[in-house]
């Protein structure tokens, strides 16, 4: 990695990073991809959250799905792990509880491919700051 | 120096900035009761973990109550040391205390010169809320050749902790456990055995309770003065005549030599002679020895050795063995003055009144607890049977004589046997720190110049002071003496020898602050260090009270040699008076 | 289009379930079963207004609908495309009609202000961070702030300590700053240790930069160029998150020498805990940093003083830090206009107990325990009753149903006998004994108090005694007097905040559930059926039919009768399992 040398070495930085993580959720851009982001703390793991980013990483590679999937920290709701959040190009994030490799799969098949809600939405119950 | 202004139960006092509540009421006279609080004032020595929280004051303005040893005062605070709220807060945490403390104080070592029994009196407790329900934290107890370690009465001061790592740096003790088994042990509470202890007994010297005692060796002098078949020789140690007198009320620094000679033979020991004999013959043997390397050293001979260490101290031995055993050469080969005691009275003496070692016991009365364990180190016995059976410290011997329903402060003075009792002031100032470099230098100085020496009181070799430093003119030879009491002062000067910066061609070190007259085994301090300045004061006014003030002058001294040892330092006095020491790091788990 | 249907636990009593299917019937019937899908979801927080159906895409809220609704849903909004006007939310404050979510204001009442990147960003990716204002703050700190400014912005954004205490956190780094010394250091303290809490886990899991650009700020404000964070060694995956956040900042030179190519250079390593609670105390902190004992010593000198190898050290929490970027980058005023006049931003809370949504909250200062509890949480579980809700963890207090609409603040939780704490919030119903719920806090402070002082170390454990003496049935009315005053002793005169805070949840429950205890000790009964000791198994005669299962089924014999007779319980024998409970099919087994 180069050193940031500068306030504006930060900015290009920011910049860029920005503008790959627009064009991958806006819809039609060439490098749009379904992203789904696993809650990957310490109780998520704890509940089962390694083998469903397995799952969703193998799975749609296999199904010939284009798609970004990535952990990240808790989401809050403990009650519902293993959350799985998944954004399709140019929609707002869906979050998921209580994902196992059989929900995995519903939603893989019914929400990604065909944009129908499956059970276990967790609602967005928080303001962002953003 | 800036001072404060503030009001102690309506008095107003001013006292220096930084001064403590503690500080300030005692000033006044105001007498807040404290248990782990301890301050030995001229050893720059204290004790305020602000544990105990039996010393909690009312600070007007402050939520909770404050512990008096750790607040500082402020300008204008407001105390208040006996509100209803202190007193209700000083009962109940002291009943918390007790609450888990045996209550077998009518056998307890301790009973009667216990600062937890004292503080349960004085706050009149008279039982235990709730104690059928207590449970009680409970150890395992740990005996060693010198210390018994009952932690069952650990009362968490950490007085003990502070000795063994800040002023003797020895770390064998700290807190380990959590909560309510927390308690003071050596590294994965381990026996003390397995640990760098020194058996410097400062430990034993300041627990307020009676968690840290010495082994004690009363029965076994007991049953061997009742056999008939046996001859009891008894030794006493310059620093106990000096402090004995304390278990009988005394004040302190009073000199009890005569009534102690008197009551060791009303105790019924055969023959009653002074360690002081054999500090004279270690004077010859470690004086002759540095005149040698000192020799060696100005011929410019690598193998020299300087500086000469002393080698007296028991506690001493065990802590270079442990930590400098790279320096194991550099010490005095010169065995201490209990073991050179022991060899002499078991060979020389026991030959002249025709008695079979074997059916001697040689008794010693000692202000150290180190000593017991010296006593027992193989090396110094012959076939199994040690030079020096038991080592008892002055403590045990007040309890002693206690037991014999003697009456002490009545007893008529009395002298010392011969030829193992005769002794000079050189002798007697073993006692106190710098009290053998001070023996040394003045019998080195007359055998090395073969001048008398105009003056016998070396001031500047004197005082309290942790390391001490000066240079002594031997006929334009300027000798370099430096003096360490406590192991942690001790270590500074040994670092500097380890890297060849010791300027020094002579040190003396003591294991205890202040030296025997503050050793483990003396009659307990309870943080005044009044005491100690007292015994060392009357250690000096026996020396200039003696006819004779070199070892080397001393009649006896001179007949040994010429009857028995030939020469100082002879192949005879090698084998009998020196020894050689041993790397003990590996012995010591923590550190390795 | 989809309708969801909320299937929270508190709507799904209210026949949330049957909503759902009167909704797809209803679709059905009208042909739309293919083109607008029902989905079952998770809590929408709104369980006062229940059920909720909330239609997508176009976000119409529906409240308090009854399974009725479903036809003039589906045939005027499904299909006209009309939004039901008398379902929808009604905002307290203007008696309007909302349709949106989005204008629905009060709706979300979470804020996530530290947790803002928790879920969305990669931890372990630093553009991600970058990407979203990331070191944006300690750059503009670096080229537009002097340290002056950036404290004037921490003072004036009136964060407080998140670590409990809520010292205000820029004063704090103001008296950091003003003590000059040639080394200072930046201490995050991630020593979570409430049972229950992770709140700084989850930060330094989710998003482990926010801490680091934070205190490099804090680094900047008071002069540090050294960072420390003490986490504790049973966070594994935090610490790795942590150490691939430094390397990564390491190789962007967001950490390190000149930053951004500013005079300004700060570096950050991991020191370990073993997780002891205690060392979340900053003295304590500290000392087990240096390798020492991790207890606490006397303030003063408060650590901003004399620290981290007697340096100035600047100690904040995780969370504290986490809010720290934000304040920077968006300014004071928006920092302050959230919260209440003493409490400003946002705290998180790890919600957990009886409460039907388990998990990590982050709520603006003033909101009420009933909005946590009931719309956040989504109420308590299984339908059962509020009892109380325990704040600060095991130094904190139990609040009952009076205090539900206290607004939450530092200030207000202690006025009513509990506090902030770290963000432990344990929510308990109708089932939980007040007494047994004492006992367990205090069962876990005995567990982890350090054992320094007296007053923690016994005290608490002779508390926890008396606690279990009463759930046994043994209390007797003197013995709250005792367990009241030992526990004001305990808070008085400890050393540390752990001895000073662990009476309150005995304080707090004695204060709001004194009956329950008065039931223990005079009736010797426990009223939440939870104290085992206390419970009697009795057959009622009329009921029992005689079928021998519970004597079958006792593991102790106690439970005697013919077949087909009435059957007894010998008081005696019991050890009240419940197992004959469970196996009577009559319900013939009373419990009192």
């Amino acid at each position: 990695m180069e050193k940031l040398k500068s306030l504006a070495d930060l900015e290009k930085v920011r910049a860029e990073t920005q503008a790959k993580l627009d064009l991958r959720a806006r819809d039609g851009s060439p490098e749009a991809v379904v992203q789904v982001r696993v809650a990957m703390a310490t109780c998520g793991i704890a509940s089962g959250a390694r083998p469903v980013m397995d799952f969703f990483v193998d799975e749609l590679d296999k199904r010939g799905i284009s798609a970004v999937v990535t952990q990240t920290g808790c989401m809050g709701y403990c009650y519902a792990e293993p959350t799985v959040e998944v954004q399709l190009p140019g929609q707002e994030p869906v979050v998921y509880g209580f994902v196992d490799r059989k929900r995995a799969d519903e939603i893989i098949e019914k929400y990604i491919r065909n944009g129908e809600l499956v059970e276990g939405i967790i609602p967005v119950n928080y303001e962002k700051i953003d | 120096m800036e001072t404060i202004k503030l009001t102690i139960d309506n008095k107003q006092i001013e006292v220096q900035k930084g001064t403590t509540i503690l500080g300030a009421a005692r000033k006044m006279g105001i007498d807040i009761p404290t248990l782990c609080h301890m301050k030995l004032d001229d050893l720059n020595i204290e004790n305020k973990p602000g544990g105990c929280r039996i010393c909690v004051v009312e600070v007007q303005g402050r939520r909770n109550l404050s512990p008096a040893c750790i607040t500082k005062c402020d300008e204008g605070a407001v105390v208040r040391t006996h509100t209803p709220r202190v007193m209700n807060a000083r009962r109940t945490v002291m009943e918390f205390i007790l609450s888990d403390h045996p209550k077998d104080c009518l056998i307890c070592p301790k009973s009667g010169n216990c600062e937890l029994q004292d503080m349960a009196i004085r706050l009149g407790i008279r039982e235990i809320p709730g104690q059928e329900i207590a449970e009680m934290s409970t150890y395992r107890k740990d005996t060693s050749p010198s210390i018994i370690r009952d932690l069952d009465k650990c009362i968490m001061c950490r007085r003990c902790e502070m000795m063994c790592n800040e002023v003797q740096t020895v770390g064998a003790l700290s807190a380990v456990n959590r909560g309510f088994m927390a308690v003071v042990a050596p590294a994965f509470e381990q026996n003390l055995e397995y640990s760098p202890c020194t058996y410097c007994g400062q430990c034993v010297a300041v627990c307020p309770t009676g968690a840290l005692t010495e082994v004690d060796h009363t029965g076994d002098v007991l049953r061997a003065i009742a056999d008939p078949s046996k001859t009891v020789v008894v030794q006493t140690a310059p620093a106990v005549r000096a402090a004995l007198g304390e278990e009988f009320g005394m004040k302190p620094g009073t000199l009890v030599t005569g009534k102690l000679v008197s009551a060791l033979k009303e105790l019924g020991f055969d023959y009653v002679f002074d360690t002081d004999f054999a500090a004279d013959l270690t004077i010859m043997e470690e004086g002759t020895e540095l005149l040698t390397r000192l020799g060696k050293f100005l011929k410019g001979e690598k193998d020299a050795n300087i500086p000469i260490l002393t080698s007296c101290c028991p506690g001493w031995v065990n802590f270079f063995e442990h930590n400098f055993p790279d320096l194991k050469d550099v010490p005095s080969t010169a065995k201490s003055p209990q073991q050179m005691f022991g060899a002499i009275a078991k060979s020389y003496f026991a030959d002249k009144i025709n008695v079979n070692r074997k059916d001697m016991v040689v008794v010693s009365i000692m202000p150290c607890l180190a000593k017991k364990y010296e006593s027992q180190r193989p090396e110094f016995s012959v076939d199994g049977n040690p030079d020096v059976d038991f080592s008892i410290s002055t403590r045990e011997l007040a309890h002693f004589i206690k037991q014999a329903n003697i009456d002490f402060n009545n007893l008529p003075d009395a002298d010392f046997d011969r030829p193992l009792g005769e002794s000079t002031g050189a002798g007697v100032i073993f006692g106190n720190t710098g009290g053998v470099i001070e023996a040394a230098v003045r019998t080195a100085y007359e055998l090395y110049t073969g001048k008398k020496l105009s003056r016998l009181d070396f001031d500047e070799l004197r005082g309290m002071e942790g390391v001490r430093q000066a240079t002594i003119d031997f006929d334009g030879l300027p000798l370099n003496i430096g003096i360490a009491h406590g192991l942690g002062n001790a270590r500074k000067l040994l670092d500097e020898v380890r890297a060849g910066r010791s300027k020094f061609h002579a040190i003396e070190v003591m294991a205890c602050p202040g030296g025997c007259i503050g050793g483990g085994g003396q009659p307990l301090h309870h943080g005044d260090s009044s005491i100690l300045k007292a015994r060392a004061k009357a250690i000096y006014e026996e020396d200039k009270n003696k006819p004779i003030r070199v070892s080397h002058e001393n009649t006896y001294i001179i007949q040994l040699y010429r009857e028995f040892l030939g020469e100082p330092n002879s192949e005879k006095a090698h084998h009998l008076l020196h020894t050689h020491y041993f790397d003990k790091k590996a012995k010591i788990i923590v550190r390795q | 289009m989809h309708l969801l249907v909320c299937g929270g636990t508190s709507c799904r009593a209210s026949e949330s379930a049957l909503i759902a299917e009167s909704l797809k019937r209803e679709l059905e019937e009208k042909g739309l079963g293919n083109e607008v899908q029902v989905v079952m979801t998770g809590c929408f927080g709104l369980c006062e207004q229940g059920p909720v159906v909330k239609v997508m895409p176009d976000n119409t809220f529906y409240v308090k609908v009854r399974p009725e609704d479903a036809a003039v849903i589906v045939a005027e909004h499904v299909i006209k495309g009309r939004p039901v006007q008398r379902l929808l939310y009604v905002n307290p404050a203007t008696g309007e009609h909302v349709s949106g979510s989005g204008q629905m204001g009060s709706f979300r009442k979470q804020i996530r202000i530290a947790l803002r990147n928790c879920g969305f960003i990669n931890p372990e990716n630093i553009d991600e961070y970058i990407a979203r204002e990331g070191y944006a703050a300690i750059g503009k700190c670096v080229s537009e702030l002097s340290s002056a400014d950036v404290i004037d912005i921490m003072k004036r954004s009136g964060l407080r300590g998140r670590g409990g205490a809520g010292f205000p956190t820029g004063l704090k780094w103001e008296i950091a700053s003003k003590n000059q010394a040639d080394q200072k250091y930046v201490v995050c303290n991630a020593d979570e240790g409430d049972p229950g809490a992770f709140m700084d886990r989850s930060v330094l899991e989710g998003d482990p930069h926010s801490v680091l650009e934070a205190m490099a700020i804090c680094g900047y404000a008071i002069g540090a160029s050294k960072g420390l964070i003490y986490i504790r060694a049973e966070y594994p995956l935090a610490i790795q998150r942590l150490k691939i956040a430094i390397a990564q900042a390491r190789d962007y030179g967001l950490l390190g020498n000149n930053i951004l190519g500013s005079d300004f250079s700060f570096d950050i390593d991991l020191r370990y805990g073993a997780g002891a609670f205690v060392c979340g105390e900053e003295t304590a902190l500290i000392h087990s940093m240096e390798g020492m004992r991790g207890e606490p010593t006397n303030k003063p000198p408060f650590p901003a003083e004399s620290g981290f190898m007697g340096r100035p050290s600047n100690v904040n929490n995780v969370e504290t830090f986490a809010s720290v970027p934000v304040i920077i980058n968006r300014g004071w005023e928006w920092f302050s206009s959230i919260g209440t006049e003493k409490s400003k931003g946002t705290k998180v809370f790890a919600l957990a107990g009886k409460i039907n949504n388990v998990g990590l909250i982050e709520v603006p200062m003033g909101i009420t325990l009933r909005e946590i509890i009931f719309e956040i949480g989504g109420g308590i579980k299984n339908g059962k009753k509020f009892k109380a809700v325990q704040t600060g963890g095991p130094s904190g207090g139990c609040l009952t149903e009076h205090h539900l609409d206290t607004p939450i603040d530092f200030d207000n939780l202690v006025a009513v006998g509990s506090m902030m704490g770290s963000g432990g919030m344990i929510v308990m119903d109708e089932d939980d004994c007040m007494v047994s719920i004492a006992k367990f806090f205090l069962e876990f402070t005995v567990e982890e108090s350090c054992g320094k002082c007296a007053p923690c170390r016994i005290g608490n454990k002779r508390i926890y005694e008396l606690l279990t003496h009463i759930t046994k049935g043994n209390g007797t009315l003197a013995d709250l007097d005792r367990l009241r005053n030992m526990c004001n002793v305990i808070k008085d005169t400890s050393l540390c905040g752990l001895g000073q805070t662990s009476p309150n949840p005995v304080l707090s429950t004695m204060e709001n559930f004194m009956d329950e205890y008065l039931a223990h000790v005079t009736e010797k009964r426990c009223p939440a059926g939870s104290c085992r000791d206390l419970m009697k198994y009795t057959i009622i005669e009329e009921k029992c039919v005689g079928c021998t299962a519970c004597a079958r089924g006792c593991p102790v014999n106690a439970i005697s009768g013919e077949r087909k007779e009435p059957h007894f319980i010998d008081q005696e024998k019991c050890i009240k399992c419940g197992a004959c409970f469970e196996r009577c099919k009559f319900g013939a087994v009373l419990i009192n």
